[in-house]
């Protein structure tokens, strides 16, 4: 199993999961985290091998329906809830700067 | 009473009480018009919880990130209960987007426990259950993804149930992990839970999970003949740190289902003690990439004055999310990370098939399984708070169930000497709810703990 982690990987996932923290929040989170992993830990205890992954509790497999179509939402009720539209559009900062676009 | 009667009744009940228990966020609009019909929910005031859709005002998940957050339509469950006639009347308090076991982690406020005031309710869907507790309305709905109907459930005194997963359809459920997620009803008794059930469940085309298997007549089969039960007692749930008192109310649980003709039978779940790892790596696995949705881009909060489009993620998500949700994101995001995926989510999904199979070899041995709901009555506001491995070690008899996807009632079946209402649950094989129901069914009508009201019914 893996070492508890420090600092620098709490940034490391912080930055993966698209979370800015504050430098409290990284102490508190790694103290906290070293605690759980701990505990998931206990699992390197379990054999298991040959043993399947359960990735889903029912035997169920892809879902398929007939191609018809349905009414759609309509652009309206879709960027009702955006915090920034210019219609028919969501609105966000330049994704591309002029250099590289 | 007529349909306007119990809809103004349980709005006036709401005004009374819930400034000093706070279950509920919002009440609905109350102007729509109340129709006549026969439905099997006709005119009954119903709460339902706030990461469940309602196309009519706002819904939450108890997270700032959705303060201001309007679906455009109803999720399935809440259509079906408007068709039996069911009228919504509020959106009730939960743990931020169903992270937690105490309604704390609301980004709101905390909710009481009627039973007593300064206690949790329990989470996630403790704005549900103590509503119920308290008579604001008659019946909720909660969801339950390892063990928030039941444990809030256990917690407030009355009955909640986890169907089967691919019982009830998710559609307009907000995700958390979507191998475990289920909605589920909350009442004072196993009649109200088999009328709620039989309301919401069956198929649904918009949720892929949703199994096709028909939906039996719960209500008529509740006054059948459960036939000659066979109880199952896995004696890994009356280990260490069960309270003494819980495990006395269980054990004279037991008694009465003796008394009422049922066969008692020790059997073992060997993979007990795994259960909490295995639940909390897939459950913040999953959640990761579900809540990867709340962007700042389509819905919910977006920072202020964004740096640059990555910081239109990182610094909404900061502002948007509460510490529990942050957390799990980020265990989530550690356990599927390159390096350590195979340690950590892949081993889980394997104890996950060991896990599951205890069941099936438990099941092979009796019809129904019987163990405490909580290890614990509600404890104290801001008892756990800072540490989070004590709350999740708090879901120890219910996690398990969920990860092998099968359905599970919590009753009451006592209270502490402090008078705090303790839990019975009870367990069946997938689908076999008839059997679950008529089991807890059963007990309710040779005991009267269901009946009890705490004391802020009183007033």
């Amino acid at each position: 199993m893996p070492a508890p982690i420090d600092e620098s990987q709490v940034r490391h996932i912080a930055h993966l999961a698209r979370i800015k923290l504050t430098d409290a929040e990284v102490a508190a989170f790694g103290a906290q985290f070293a605690n759980i992993l701990k505990h998931f830990e206990t699992l390197s205890e379990v054999n298991t091998d040959g043993v399947e992954p359960t990735a889903h509790p029912l035997p169920i497999t892809n879902v398929l329906r007939d191609d018809e179509p349905v009414e759609p939402i309509g652009v309206e009720a879709a960027l009702a809830n955006a915090p920034a539209r210019e219609t028919p559009y969501f609105k966000v900062p330049k994704v591309l700067d002029q250099e590289t676009a | 009473m007529s349909a306007v009667d119990q809809v103004t009744a349980a709005l006036d009940r709401i005004k009374r009480l819930d400034p000093q228990l706070k279950c509920i966020l919002r009440t609905q609009d109350a102007a729509a018009p109340i129709k006549s019909g026969d439905g099997l929910l006709q005119g009954v005031p119903i709460a339902i919880k706030d990461n469940i859709c309602t196309h009519d005002g706002i819904t939450t998940c108890g997270s700032k990130m959705l303060a201001n957050y309007r679906s455009p339509y109803d999720a399935h469950v809440v259509e079906r209960l408007r068709a039996a006639g069911a009228v919504i009347v509020a959106k009730t308090n939960c743990d931020e987007f169903a992270m937690g076991s105490s309604t704390e982690h609301s980004a709101f406020f905390p909710t009481r426990n009627p039973w007593n005031p300064e206690c949790v309710p329990g989470g996630t869907s403790g704005g549900s259950a103590a509503a119920v507790a308290a008579r604001l309305v008659p019946y909720a709905l909660g969801s339950d993804t390892g063990g928030s109907v039941r444990q809030p459930a256990a917690l407030c005194g009355v009955c909640g149930l986890k169907p089967t997963y691919g019982r009830v359809s998710r559609y307009g459920l907000v995700a958390h992990a979507s191998s475990l997620d289920q909605i589920g009803p909350i009442a004072t008794d196993v009649r109200g839970i088999a009328r709620m059930l039989q309301v919401i469940a069956g198929h649904d085309p918009r949720d892929s999970t949703s199994a096709h298997e028909p939906v039996p007549d719960y209500l008529a089969a509740l006054d059948q003949s459960t036939g000659k039960l066979c109880i199952g007692v896995p004696r890994e749930y009356f280990g260490d740190g069960l309270d003494p008192e819980i495990r006395r109310a269980v054990e004279a649980a037991i008694e009465t289902y003796k008394s009422l003709g049922a066969t008692i039978r020790e059997v073992s779940l060997p993979h007990s003690k795994y259960t909490i790892a295995c639940y909390y790596i897939i459950s913040t696995a999953e959640a990761s990439s579900n809540l990867a949705r709340f962007d700042g881009v389509r819905y919910g909060h977006r920072t202020a004055n964004p740096r640059d489009y990555i910081d239109v993620y990182s610094s909404s998500r900061a502002e948007g999310f509460g510490p529990e949700v942050k957390r799990r994101i980020m265990l989530g995001t550690y356990a599927l990370s390159s390096g350590y995926y195979d340690a950590y989510y892949s081993k889980a999904l394997k104890v996950r098939t060991l896990i599951k199979r205890d069941f099936n070899e438990a099941f092979s041995q009796c019809d129904i399984l019987l163990s405490p709901t909580s290890p614990t009555p509600a404890f104290k506001i801001g008892e756990k708070s800072d540490d989070p491995l004590a709350m999740y070690l708090a879901d120890i008899y219910t996690t398990s169930i969920s990860l092998a996807g099968i359905p599970a009632i919590s009753i009451p079946c006592g209270l502490t000497a402090s008078r705090l209402p303790i839990g019975l649950q009870l367990m069946a094989t997938h689908f076999g709810e008839v059997r679950l129901l008529q089991a807890a069914h059963q007990y309710q009508s040779a005991t009267a703990f269901h009946t009890a009201t705490p004391p802020v019914c009183a007033e």
